[in-house]
């Protein structure tokens, strides 16, 4: 049984790509653990695995061998069905290059993960509205995604990730988007708006001029986790 | 998700407005050639279909449609009219003449000679005049196409003068028939009258048109009628039918009209099946990070195909309505009566729409369920 503090537990994962003799060997038996009320740093050199160490925490890819835990629930032994319903739940998710949809409003953007849990459209778009306002963004609820900077598109997109109230968050290469200052800032935010004590956050990033912000920094190389550090 | 659904497709105006149309264009040529097409084979069948107080029609064994006919004999007639259950049998002549009008202009016409006493099977629905006048000597009803033909943009007026096969006639009615084959001006008269203006030949007796006791059903006649004078004889839906029938299988118009349909089939599909697929393609990113953030394969695919459903809906609302628009505006051409949109045809187009629209989503749809959302972490 885990501990309720551990948000993530890997241990000896392994995902290779392919099969056989030509099989990439990304991850080659990962062992980590990430807790709740701080936010971990998974980074390393470009081509490390770090992106598929995310994907398969989040669920989206599948473990070749190994265990994982989520929020002590073993997501890679779901039903792909429980396993989109468990993601759903618990996970929110902020992406490098912000996928919000170009469609929708900046408010009906971050109530996409409502929607998606069958709210009504007016309810959800509303809640997304007050958190748009927390995140200094009231004037710019209507706007679409190409009328925002990177910066307020990136606050978006953790309104999205924050509006369902996840266990778990996820970023990938939060800041690769966006300049310098920017960057720090939303990184700011980031920090005290996602950052609760039931609550875990995730970031992979290869941008150094961030790495103040994480409690806990897993250093990847080759497949591995070389070396944990905290701040 | 409905609402996200509908503003991705809404979103890009030019695809949707591009998917929209190409589906439009496709339901318009598709019931469009389709009613042309139906409209065409039920003019071959026209003068059938206008005589509706005779619902049997006898001929000679060899007959193969309406417009090709070899002569019955009197003696026949009265065969038939001793058949138990008929309750009556009435001689019907068919040809063709040449009617010259005052102004010198002359034209083929398709003289039809009905029963001198009853004037059964002539069409019923009156323009102008009175078809009991048909009784008076030297009198004909023409059609509207006729008469236009004749005196064109000139109202409605009776006891006008024609030669037909140099005799003068009279007009005493004018009458809306249903449009035949080919178009021609049709004459009405009475059966002697009309042998007379051809000239005799030794049998002139078309077809007999008869009429089963009440009770009686009209397919035994018919067996009855074939057996004991060994002439062909059907139902008037029958030898409608047959007619069309012939139509379709010695003219190369099924084929010339087919291959429109199928050529419409294939754009509409192709067009609105690569615009929808293409659609899906630029949205797969977004459709990766709805499948990450926890919306079902079972919804995306209802998203799609709420997608697709809608564009087939308003393509097919405005195409269905194109052709409806075009034969409403050319319903008062004479020249194009008959071609209408019909029931049948809107239905046929929904259904092929609908496989269009299904083909066109299909594609799109395995594309997004293959797709792994971990894609989204993929710069």
């Amino acid at each position: 049984m885990l501990n309720n503090a551990i948000a993530v537990e890997c241990s000896q994962i392994e995902k290779n790509f392919g099969s056989g003799g030509d099989a990439a060997r990304v991850l080659r038996g990962i062992n980590l653990t990430v807790p709740t009320g701080e936010m971990t740093f998974l980074v390393g050199p470009s081509g490390c695995g770090k992106t598929t160490l995310l994907s398969v925490i989040a669920g989206l890819l599948n473990p070749t061998a190994g265990e994982l835990a989520v929020l002590g629930v073993p997501l890679h032994t779901l039903k792909p069905s429980r396993a989109v319903e468990f993601r759903r739940q618990n996970l929110g998710f902020v992406f490098q290059q912000f996928n919000l949809l170009p469609s929708l409003t900046a408010a009906e953007n971050a109530a996409v993960p409502l929607l998606a849990a069958h709210w009504p459209r007016k309810k959800a778009v509303e809640k997304a509205r007050e958190l748009l306002d927390g995140l200094g963004l009231a004037e710019r609820a209507n706007a679409y995604p190409n009328q925002l900077s990177g910066g307020q598109q990136q606050r978006v997109a953790f309104a999205r990730a924050l509006i369902h109230e996840p266990r778990l968050i996820v970023c990938d290469e939060p800041t690769s988007a966006l300049d310098q200052n920017t960057g720090h800032h939303v990184m700011e935010l980031l920090r005290a708006i996602a950052v609760r004590p039931n609550r875990a956050v995730l970031v992979v990033t290869h941008d150094n001029r961030i790495f103040d912000f994480a409690d806990r920094i897993a250093h990847m190389n080759d497949g591995l986790i070389t070396d944990i550090e905290t701040n | 998700m409905h609402f996200v659904a509908w503003q991705m497709l809404t979103g890009d105006r030019a695809k949707y407005l591009g998917l929209i149309f190409a589906i439009a264009f496709s339901t318009f040529l598709m019931s469009h050639q389709v009613s042309i097409f139906c409209g065409l084979m039920s003019r071959t069948a026209s003068q059938i279909d206008d005589v509706r107080d005779a619902s049997i029609w006898v001929m000679d064994a060899k007959t193969l449609y309406l417009d090709e006919v070899k002569a019955l004999t009197d003696q026949d007639l009265y065969r038939i009219r001793g058949i138990s259950g008929v309750e009556w049998a009435v001689p019907l002549f068919k040809g063709a003449s040449r009617a010259k009008g005052p102004d010198g202009h002359f034209r083929a016409v398709i003289l039809m000679g009905h029963d001198d006493s009853t004037l059964t099977g002539i069409p019923r629905r009156i323009v102008h005049g009175d078809i009991t006048r048909l009784r008076e000597p030297e009198s004909i009803a023409i059609d509207q196409v006729g008469y236009e033909f004749f005196f064109p943009g000139q109202p409605y007026q009776l006891n006008r003068s024609l030669d037909l096969n140099d005799r003068t006639v009279r007009i005493v009615a004018i009458v809306d028939s249903n449009a035949p084959f080919v178009n021609l001006p049709v004459v009405y008269t009475r059966y002697t009258q009309a042998l007379n203006f051809v000239g005799r030949e030794r049998n002139q007796m078309s077809f007999v048109l008869a009429k089963a006791i009440p009770g009686l059903p009209e397919g035994e006649l018919t067996g009855r009628i074939a057996d004991r004078t060994g002439l062909k004889a059907l139902t008037s839906s029958q030898f409608g039918w047959e007619t069309i029938w012939y139509y379709m299988e010695h003219t190369g118009i099924p084929i010339n009209f087919g291959i429109t349909v199928i050529i419409a089939l294939i754009v509409g599909t192709v067009v609105a099946g690569q615009t929808f697929y293409l659609f899906t393609i630029e949205n797969l990113k977004q459709f990766g990070a709805l499948k990450a953030i926890g919306v079902s394969d079972l919804r995306i695919v209802g998203m799609i195909l709420m997608q697709a459903l809608i564009v087939g809906a308003i393509g097919y609302g405005l195409g269905i309505s194109m052709t409806a628009i075009f034969f409403e505006t050319t319903q008062s051409n004479l020249d194009l009566r008959g071609f209408r949109l019909l029931p049948i045809v809107m239905q046929g187009t929904a259904a092929t729409v609908f496989l269009i629209v299904f083909l066109a989503s299909a594609f799109s749809v395995r594309r997004v369920i293959v797709l792994e959302p971990a894609v989204v972490f993929r710069g």
